[in-house]
């Protein structure tokens, strides 16, 4: 379900599949340790395996930009479908930043 | 009211694995209406908000029975209607209203109703305090062909 790659201080999470409340909470299990153990600069969100997200796709980006700030890092979501970005368009996520 | 062509009913319990299996039942059941792929992720992800909101929300200290009813009319709409018997809500404009969550700690984004309105034609909320929730999603297929 989640991938990574860690490359010059840049942590990539590859997330695969369906993102709802179900699977977020493990994606975000997974995620978070490997941030923690890393301390990555950035942490990149890879959306190109994502075939369907729900608002739980927003909770899991906006805890995961908590998650780095604490970690004196940031955020970056990328590779998502025009399907997933008319949700992420109603989050606000966009002025942030985070979205590539 | 118009006669419904096609109709099915679902219950099934308050476990986070039936979310996919809610919006998966309801892909099958609109399949041959022919939608567009934005129709049919609309609708998926529409019913995806409404069930985990009976899931994380209604029934949040205990576990109960969701219902899901469709119907399907001639003129191509669809009506969904998502039923819990859980806690209610005691303020629906306020829970309705863009960002608002009572579960902020457990990475709730508070859009699951923003998204149910933006993506379907019509949003109904019924709720109780200590009853339960309805929501009845409407949203005619067929609408925004040629696009
Ligand atoms: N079926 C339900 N039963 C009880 N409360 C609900 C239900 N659906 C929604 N709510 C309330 O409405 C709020 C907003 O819902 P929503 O827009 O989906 O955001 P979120 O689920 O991210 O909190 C919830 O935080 C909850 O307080
Ligand atoms: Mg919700």
């Amino acid at each position: 379900m989640v991938e990574t790659d860690y490359t010059n201080h840049i942590l990539t999470a590859y997330i695969r599949g369906e993102i709802d409340h179900d699977s977020a909470a493990r994606i975000r299990v997974e995620v978070d340790g490997a941030a923690q153990s890393l301390r990555p600069r950035l942490l990149r969100l890879d959306f190109g395996g994502v075939s369907f997200m729900d608002s739980s796709g927003i909770g899991l980006v906006m805890g995961r930009c908590r998650q780095m700030q604490l970690l004196g890092g940031t955020v970056r979501v990328v590779n998502y479908s025009d399907n997933l970005r008319r949700i992420f368009v109603l989050s606000g996520l966009e002025g942030l930043g985070v979205l590539a | 009211m118009k006669q419904a062509v096609n109709e099915m009913k679902l219950r099934f319990p308050s476990k986070s694995c039936n979310e996919a299996f809610a919006r998966g039942a309801v892909s099958a059941f609109i399949m041959h209406l022919d939608p567009t792929v934005n129709e049919l992720s609309d609708l998926k992800t529409a019913v995806s908000e409404a069930v985990t909101n009976c899931i994380v929300h209604g029934y949040r200290r205990q576990s109960g029975m969701i219902f899901l009813d469709g119907k399907i009319f001639d003129d191509g709409r669809v009506l969904l209607k998502i039923r819990d018997k859980g806690c209610g809500i005691e303020d629906v404009a306020q829970a309705m209203q863009p960002l608002f969550t009572t579960a902020a700690d457990e990475e709730r984004a508070g859009l699951g109703f923003a998204v149910m309105q933006s993506f379907c034609d019509k949003v109904r909320v019924k709720s109780a305090p200590g009853k339960g929730t309805t929501v009845t999603l409407e949203k005619r297929l067929g609408a925004d062909d040629g696009a």
